[in-house]
């Protein structure tokens, strides 16, 4: 008992008692160090929650997309789903209205708008009327939104695939990582740092949209200056300017809410416009700066011959190579096996085991965990294979080739997803490599350790060591590598001994007040300086205490809806511990249940407190982890836990509802309806049959005129929090 | 007999696994090493209230078998190998025992001379100097930034008392 030795030594009550204002200072001092500790320790796990959540997000993106690019590659041998369907998923037939260059001008901008209006060539005093516009919360009219897009696209046309810069022609050149539709972390940066201009060149290093709420209006305005200043303005592409990513992640719907009547080719130019962006910048032949960053392929002369704007997404896979045929006995055993095995429902989760299990191994490696057996089969799959292949074909063949890694019949009933590998014809080999290099450049990520693996936690690129940066940069004659992609509570983050930096400019990204933005300023001594920024909505500054609490309090809101989604797997996993069916397991079980069904890495006994309840006795009541949420809505429980599917996969069907909905109306036919469910379904591996799907459809079609509110339909299975009144 | 022994390795193996938890989320680059700067929040987290001096001990001690580790540990940091047979101990035998929370009320109130209920800034601010361990500046400044009342600038500790008790040990 005691804060310390010079307290220890004799009882505090008489310490304090004879009124030594000594002692009382260094209890307080004790205990506010243990409270700031604690703090911190929240601070950081909340950043854990945030973190691997938004990364199996990007995973389940990557799964779904190869699972549309199978279907693509393969309808002819499906059934139900038509090719016409299909083909509109992924590959939008190019409407032949926009082949007409002038087409904008023949869209009338009424007298009543109100909003800025711009001509050709652009000019300060347009890209000013833009910025004080946006600021206003006004939408440029799609007249000029389409002409701006176009003459970009004629712009970047010219740009070569990695552009050179040189100090010599301003005294610093500045480096913005990801904004993400944070308007105000741009307009921060402007005003700290002066607008764009030959005097103040900036390179945007890539994802300007998506997440946040105005992306529309920062892509914009970086364009408008682009054009304004083609030499002293750079935008190099992120893995987020990527028409399907757009379609996740609320760039696509944030257009068609904002351009209602034209959205669609305004969205369509973006693709193409994305498509042109360069994909690095080089500056005094010295810095490399790229989005995500590079891998043990990465071969900068064959990037800067390649034609960027064919690949229009890192989720469009190519037609699978021979590379990939090449996998022989040991694969075609796991096929067969696999496909004994009906999917069923509940199986659902099996893809992410498998993905777990790999995460695993760059989690715990070389540790004494249970499962440690799978650490010893990364290498080997780890260098050649670095492209988010890896829910198709990446991870199953390291499995598959090393019969000592543990895996459960569970893992094996993956449906179509890995059976890709086994099907399409080869692809060209150039153009499989053109991808691939780009890929690796948009969304890698570097790594302590040296050597490439394949970034699994992401689900697409690779982790890099310090070993593949020395070698590409010597390789060049380079000195330093500047890259984004990674949110970072500073806003910047140091790396491989100096040689690599990450510089994201979304303050504020996950949750108020959770991290900085920074950017990066170099100028003719190369030598990097940074400053950061934190946007800040009310005028009061918060207190570390409160931007603590409430970023924890997201996150473990986005915690328990996780939690909520997978109730019936977890209960399932509680059950073989709960031996008298007390409703309580241990700690230790409780921990390890959700570690293993989550397939996130997490400290559960240090979340525990705010996740479930203990008994008297010490133990877990494991049913009180369900209690913060609820669905949204009741439905009819047309098939056992379909809520439950529902809410946990309601981004992903969005998704797939989004591609059908071509026209972006929010309506589908209860046809279109069951062939969303179809794929869907077909994608989970949840066996439903057609009876089931049609009472669905029918339940929800309220006004039984035979289109479904889609968007409403989702807003049902969106969960919400039971106590959210009594928290705030 | 085999019973306590069982028991024992169960309390054991928890304990374990706390203070991995605990490592775990300061563990950046998951390689089993973490910053020294942080093993204070990592003990402190652990529910443990050392000094700034012992803490200097828990990092520097090397129980004896680890000095056979081939781990190399570079410099700066401290690896989870060498943490957990240091911080089990201090865990098992309960060294740096918490001190209750009326005790920091009482503390306060011992630095409340008058008896007001509150406190100015810069009398705490005299006071969390004193000590073998004074508060660094940047401690004073967050301390004061969620102390003091924004409207009257002045301290009310049995309000910022709460704040710390209910926050610690939610």
């Amino acid at each position: 008992m005691g804060c310390g030795t010079s307290i220890a030594t004799e009882p505090q009550g008489m310490a304090l008692e004879t009124g030594k204002p000594m002692k009382a200072a260094i209890l307080i001092q004790g205990w506010y160090r243990r409270y700031m500790a604690r703090l911190e320790m929240r601070r950081r796990y909340t950043w854990n929650i945030f973190q691997s959540i938004e990364y199996a997000g990007e995973q389940d993106q990557l799964q779904l997309s190869s699972f549309f690019s199978f279907m693509l590659d393969n309808f002819t041998h499906l059934n139900g789903s038509g090719p016409d369907l299909i083909s509109q998923l992924l590959d939008p037939v190019v409407d032949p209205w926009l082949g007409r260059e002038t087409c904008y001008e023949l869209i009338p901008v009424s007298e009543s708008y109100s909003g800025p209006r711009i001509s050709f060539p652009l000019s300060i005093s347009h890209t000013n009327s833009l910025l004080n516009a946006f600021k206003e919360h006004q939408t440029l009219h799609a007249r000029y939104a389409l002409q701006l897009l176009w003459e970009t696209k004629k712009l970047l046309k010219q740009m070569p695939n990695i552009v050179h810069m040189s100090t010599s022609y301003a005294k610093e050149i500045t480096i913005c990582g990801d904004l993400h539709g944070h308007l105000d972390d741009l307009l921060l940066i402007f005003y700290k740092n002066g607008l764009p201009s030959a005097d103040t060149p900036y390179v945007f290093n890539g994802d300007f949209v998506d997440r946040g709420k105005q992306s529309t209006e920062v892509v914009l305005i970086l364009f408008a200056y682009l054009l304004l200043y083609p030499n002293h303005m750079h935008l190099n592409r992120g893995n987020h300017e990527d028409h399907i990513m757009n379609l996740r992640y609320g760039f696509t719907k944030e257009v068609m809410q904002k351009y209602k009547t034209h959205g669609r080719e305004i969205l369509q130019l973006f693709q193409d416009v994305f498509s042109l962006l360069p994909i690095a910048t080089v500056i005094d032949s010295k810095v490399l700066i790229v989005h995500g960053g590079i891998s043990d392929q990465t071969d900068l002369d064959f990037l800067n011959s390649i034609e960027r704007h064919k690949v229009k997404s890192a989720l469009r896979l190519p037609r699978c190579s021979l590379e990939q045929l090449d996998v022989s006995q040991p694969y075609k055993q796991a096929t067969s096996q696999r496909s004994a095995h009906s999917p069923r429902p509940g199986s659902s989760h099996s893809r992410r085991q498998r993905t777990r299990t790999q995460t695993k191994r760059k989690r715990h490696h070389g540790l004494s965990h249970q499962d440690s057996a799978s650490s010893s089969s990364s290498s080997s799959s780890s260098s050649s294979q670095c492209s988010p292949r890896t829910p198709s074909c990446l991870s199953p063949r390291p499995c598959y080739s090393s019969p000592s890694v543990p895996f459960s019949t569970d893992v094996l009933q993956v449906p179509f997803l890995d059976s890709l590998a086994s099907l399409p014809p080869p692809s060209p080999p150039r153009v499989e490599r053109e991808w691939k290099q780009m890929v690796d450049v948009l969304w890698s990520d570097p790594k302590p350790q040296d050597g490439c693996s394949p970034n699994i936690f992401r689900g697409g690129g690779c982790y890099y060591g310090p070993d593949i940066t020395q070698r590409l940069l010597r390789h060049h004659g380079y000195q330093l590598l500047i890259r984004s992609h990674e949110c970072k509570q500073e806003g910047y983050e140091i790396c491989h001994g100096g040689h690599v930096i990450t510089i994201f400019s979304a303050s504020n990204y996950y949750e108020e007040g959770s991290n900085r933005g920074a950017y990066v300023k170099l100028g003719q001594d190369l030598l990097p300086r940074f400053y950061q920024y934190q946007v800040s909505r009310t005028t009061r500054k918060l207190t570390l205490t409160q931007r603590v609490r409430a970023a924890e309090g997201s996150a473990l809101r986005a915690l328990q809806e996780k939690l909520f989604s997978h109730r019936s797997e977890l209960l399932t996993g509680f059950l073989p511990y709960d031996h008298n069916n007390t409703g309580c397991v241990s700690v230790s079980e409780w921990a390890q249940v959700l570690e293993t069904v989550l397939r996130l890495d997490l400290p559960w006994r240090t979340l525990r407190p705010h996740l479930a309840r203990l008994a008297p006795d010490g133990s877990v009541e494991y049913l009180s982890c369900f209690d913060y949420m609820g669905p949204g809505l009741q439905l009819p429980q047309v098939t056992p836990n379909l809520t439950e599917t529902l809410v946990r996969y309601r981004t992903d069907l969005e998704l797939i509802f989004n591609i059908i909905d071509k026209d972006h109306s929010g309506l589908i036919s209860l046809d279109e309806f069951r062939h969303t469910w179809r794929l869907f379904s077909a994608h989970l591996g949840v066996a439903l049959d057609d009876g089931a799907i049609d009472a669905l459809a029918r339940s929800i079609d309220f006004n039984k005129d035979g289109s479904i509110d889609f968007t409403e339909f989702l807003e049902a299975f969106r969960v919400v929090h039971k106590l959210d009144n009594k928290d705030h | 007999m085999a019973d306590d022994l069982e028991r024992a390795e169960i309390i054991v193996t928890e304990v374990h696994k706390k203070i991995n938890d605990a490592f775990e989320v300061f563990d950046h680059d998951l390689n089993k090493t973490v910053d020294v700067r942080e093993i204070g929040a990592i003990v402190r987290s652990l529910g443990c209230f050392p000094t700034e001096a012992e803490l200097l001990d828990i990092i520097d001690e090397r129980p004896p078998n680890v000095l056979l580790l081939k781990v190399e540990e570079p410099s700066g940091f401290i690896c989870f190998e060498r943490f957990l047979p240091t911080m089990s101990k201090i865990l098992m035998e309960h060294k740096f025992r918490p001190i209750p929370e009326d005790m920091l009320l009482t503390a306060f109130e011992v630095l409340d001379r008058q008896k007001k209920g509150h406190l100015e800034p810069d009398e705490l601010t005299d006071y969390m100097r004193q000590g073998n361990e004074p508060f660094t500046h940047l401690e004073m400044e967050e301390m004061l930034s969620s102390a003091v009342d924004p409207d009257s600038n002045l301290i009310y500790y049995k309000d910022f008392v709460n704040t710390m008790v209910l926050d610690g040990e939610r």
